[in-house]
């Protein structure tokens, strides 16, 4: 299964609506650099991340969160935040990466 | 696992370039294989040895170099990409009668092709960009 990367703000690209129209039941996305703000609660993005984790795992770097001052409690819930260690082995369990750019 | 690396950005731009070496130092910390990072594009330009940002800010270029020391990195420069921007070492600047080269200890310039390897040869391939 595939790990999905979103590195942009869904206020500022489509990446992250693009990677979700093709991303099969079962793969993973990460959510990373401006990505994360997909994952804050009551933007409007947050139904579509709320339809996502039904099928879907969705992580976002803790470190790319707390370098925007954003608390970790303000993830919507099902969420898993992770660190670069993580991220790494995201990457080793999954056959391949696909960087939404 | 043996993991590529491509970064598609210049350094101090987003974040790409920090991201993927955060995310290199992480796999060399678990024991894991880095077969090479590819650098393409504005991503050229963090191989400049010439850059001088503030002091109280992190050294792009001279964070890649000291991690490839440390971990004999193979930190490639793409050719066409590097000439297009000013990104020379000194083979290429005598070739093209330049009379200065600015690549940064660490990196050496090559072409796509060790990309198309570093696909086939590693396990991973990570790619950052903007």
């Amino acid at each position: 299964m595939l790990l999905h990367t979103v590195n942009k703000s869904p206020f500022e690209r489509h990446s992250l609506q693009s990677c979700l129209r093709f991303a099969q039941a079962g793969s993973s996305i990460l959510l990373l650099e401006d990505g994360i703000y997909a994952a804050i609660q009551g933007t409007q993005f947050q139904p579509l991340l709320q339809e996502a984790l039904n099928d879907k795992k969705v992580y976002a770097l803790l470190p790319d969160l707390q370098a925007r001052g954003l608390p970790s409690e303000k993830i919507i819930e099902g969420i898993t935040l992770v660190d670069y260690g993580d991220f790494v082995d995201l990457v080793a369990s999954h056959s391949a990466t696909q960087a939404w750019l | 696992m043996k993991f590529g690396i491509l970064v598609n950005e210049g350094p101090y731009t987003h974040q790409a370039s920090d991201s993927a070496y955060q995310f290199t130092k992480a796999a060399l910390e678990k024991g894991h294989e880095i077969f090479r990072v590819f650098f393409y594009h504005d991503g050229v330009n963090n191989g400049t040895r010439l850059s001088v940002p503030p002091q109280d800010d992190r050294h792009i270029t001279n964070r890649w170099s000291a991690l490839a020391k440390e971990h004999q990195l193979d930190l490639v420069v793409c050719v066409a990409a590097a000439q297009r921007r000013g990104l020379l070492d000194a083979n290429e600047a005598k070739r093209n009668g330049k009379d200065a080269d600015n690549i940064a200890d660490g990196f050496r310039i090559s072409g796509l092709g060790q990309l198309i390897e570093a696909g086939i040869q590693a396990d991973r391939l990570v790619v950052f960009g903007d």
